[in-house]
């Protein structure tokens, strides 16, 4: 019998891609595999055993910290010991690499980027996936196995666990001393700011002069009942706030999205395509945004701005 | 100047004892994405598009450079591109690389992530010793990630990836990274191949002096048959076919709103979207 292999050390997109992984094995009639590798895996497995047929599970010390080499170790003995037929993993920064080393070690094709996965009839991986910057989507076939694609977050949904209980295995590997030792680790304060939920998002660009003027747009935010995003250089360069939205952070959808001060880069773009409406307000003519936008205001947000809060109070106290 | 002292590696007897720092960048040159248009058919237009140096790889050019910079040795560019490389190429020589060598192979051409890294893994051999290989963390075109992961594979040296920070200390390269979940500081020997984000630095713009010298830097062309690579083999190993591009259909109203003042435009922005229904809270 055949096998998917599926590895994320980020647990929801583990179940998110188990979910999808199950859809395949009953197109492959294959068995379906959950990996899990680290330093302490108990609290991991728990969370997987409703979601797969079998458990593999690679605990070592030498696994404390996410280490590429010493990981990939791992993945290459789960590939040995069930060959699978597709191997899914999650497209968190450390699987990419994680992914691409390993493919590497087992002379393996890899589709990264994946937005939705097939089978043809020959058992071919069929998969779709973003391309030129985020602005196009390949059609691409792997043919060959073992089949390895990357998948991000919230691409395919979770299904309910099943009542089934997936047996356990224990591989155990041997790990050498790695080319690479940690020096320092910095935790992040994880804060979700919800935004690949919300139905409404006011979104800050590099048009915005300094930190202290989001608070304008937290006004206007707060009177629309929405969530907060921005590009990446108002999170990455300037801090200002933690996630940004685009093609290497959040995938938004929702119904409204309003764009101040943001010029329309194809990688933001490629994080907004989902919107249902956007409302773009820049001061240049020129801007890409008005290209993807359905309603353009042409002017100076920090007039524009206070200008629609001012409108939009007047509005709620007339009709509440 | 820094004094390497690893050890010859057991997989290859190319790296040898070197006194000076080598560093090699992996260049790409794509497309400039902002320049494509999208047929008829929603198929992008890709002929006649201009091309450039790929954003993330010109910010490991700039590292590599910065570290010259402090530690002296020497920086060269690899491509795997066409003739059209020799071109796009200058860009790098005038922003201070020291020579360039582009694979410039028809029979290379349209490779998938497993051959390319194979090949440029060959000509990283023949560019052997070498301390480190900088690369960008992705090509923003193919958005595939993987090249540099798959040298580190094939030639079995240190990978570090997303690096905002980099820098030698004694023997070894101290590289600042981060990760969804957290920052790292990490030490790995040399060789190493290392893949910068978008914020580790801002690329200089050369001045007309550099660009003037780049012309008479070198640049080497090789082909499969300099590499030893054989063609047919390359291609029975490639795995990934790509069997169509398409572009997805955005179909936005793109209606302006103009008024006298900033109050008359925002009345008629929050019409417009109250009667789409999406301002629902309100309504
Ligand atoms: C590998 C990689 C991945 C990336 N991923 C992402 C990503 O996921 N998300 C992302 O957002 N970016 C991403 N980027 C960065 C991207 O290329 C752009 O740098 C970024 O999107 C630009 O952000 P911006 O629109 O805020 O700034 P700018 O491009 O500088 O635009 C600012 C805009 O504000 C307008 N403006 C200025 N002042 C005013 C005013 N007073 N009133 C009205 N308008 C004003 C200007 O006309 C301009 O259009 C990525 C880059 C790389 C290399």
């Amino acid at each position: 019998m055949t096998g998917i292999l599926v590895y994320s050390e980020d647990l929801d997109l583990q179940l998110q891609l188990l979910s999808k992984g199950r859809e395949l094995s009953n197109n492959l009639a294959a068995k379906l595999y959950a990996l899990v590798i680290g330093s302490n895996v108990e609290g991991h497995v728990a969370s997987v055993l409703n979601y797969s047929d079998a458990v593999i599970t690679i605990e070592n010390k030498s696994l404390e910290h996410y280490d590429v080499e010493l990981y990939k170790i791992g993945v290459v003995e789960a590939v040995k010991r069930v060959n699978p037929d597709v191997i899914l993993i999650g497209a968190t920064k450390f699987g990419k690499e994680l992914a691409a080393r390993t493919a590497a070690a087992l002379d393996a094709g890899c589709m990264t980027e994946c937005i939705s996965l097939n089978i043809d009839k020959e058992g071919n991986l069929l998969a779709e996936r973003l391309i030129y910057g985020g602005s196009s989507i390949a059609l691409e076939k792997s043919r060959r196995k073992p089949h390895i694609a990357v998948i991000s977050k919230n691409i395919f949904k979770r299904l309910e666990p099943s009542t089934k209980v997936a047996e356990v295995l224990r591989l155990d590997t041997d790990h050498p001393k790695s080319k690479v030792q940690i020096l320092e680790k910095r935790e992040k304060s994880k804060s979700d700011t919800g935004l690949e939920e919300a139905s409404i998002i006011v979104a800050a660009g590099r048009g915005f002069k300094k930190k202290e003027d989001l608070d304008l747009l937290r006004e206007l935010s707060s009177i629309l009942g929405s969530k907060i995003g921005c590009t990446r250089p108002i999170s990455a360069d300037n801090g200002w706030l933690d996630e940004w939205i685009g093609i290497s952070g959040k995938k938004v959808k929702p119904r409204l999205y309003i764009a101040f001060g943001i010029s329309g880069t194809i990688q933001h773009a490629a994080g907004i395509r989902g919107s249902q409406i956007i409302v773009s307000v820049n001061q240049d003519e020129a801007a890409g945004i008005f290209e993807i936008s359905d309603y353009g205001i042409l002017g100076d947000l920090y007039t524009i701005l206070p200008a629609l809060i001012k409108v939009l109070k007047k509005v709620k106290k007339t009709e509440s | 100047m820094i004094i390497s002292d690893w050890k010859v590696r057991d997989v290859d007897e190319i790296w040898r004892l070197c006194d000076l720092v080598k560093i090699v960048v992996l260049v790409k040159d794509i497309p400039d994405l902002t320049d494509i248009k999208i047929g008829q058919d929603r198929r992008p237009i890709l002929v006649s598009v201009k091309r450039k140096i790929n954003d993330l790889d010109k910010r490991a050019l700039e590292s590599a450079v910065q570290l010259k910079e402090k530690y002296g040795g020497e920086v060269v560019t690899l491509s795997l591109g066409d003739e059209k490389t020799r071109t796009t190429i200058l860009d790098a020589l005038s922003s201070g690389a020291d020579s360039a060598y582009i694979i410039n192979d028809k029979e290379l051409i349209g490779l998938d992530a497993l051959t390319t890294a194979k090949v440029l893994s060959f000509a990283l051999k023949k560019l052997a010793p070498f301390d480190l290989v900088l690369c960008g963390e992705m090509s923003l075109d193919t958005l595939s990630s993987q090249i540099g992961a798959r040298i580190a594979e094939i030639l079995n040296i240190s990978q570090v990836m997303y690096a905002r920070r980099i820098d030698l200390v004694g023997n070894k390269i101290k590289v600042e990274r981060e990760l969804e979940y957290c920052e790292e500081v990490v030490e790995a020997e040399l060789p190493a191949i290392v893949s910068v984000i978008r914020e580790i630095n801002e690329p200089r713009i050369p001045s007309l002096m550099n660009i003037m010298k780049a012309k008479r830097k070198p640049v080497i062309e090789w082909d499969s048959k300099t590499l030893g690579l054989s063609v047919e083999e390359l291609k029975k190993l490639s795995a990934i076919e790509i069997l169509d591009v398409k572009a997805p259909l955005v179909e936005r109203k793109r209606i302006m709103i103009k008024g006298e003042t900033p109050e008359e435009v925002a009345e008629k922005l929050v019409e417009a979207l109250r009667s789409e229904g999406v301002l629902r809270d309100l309504q």
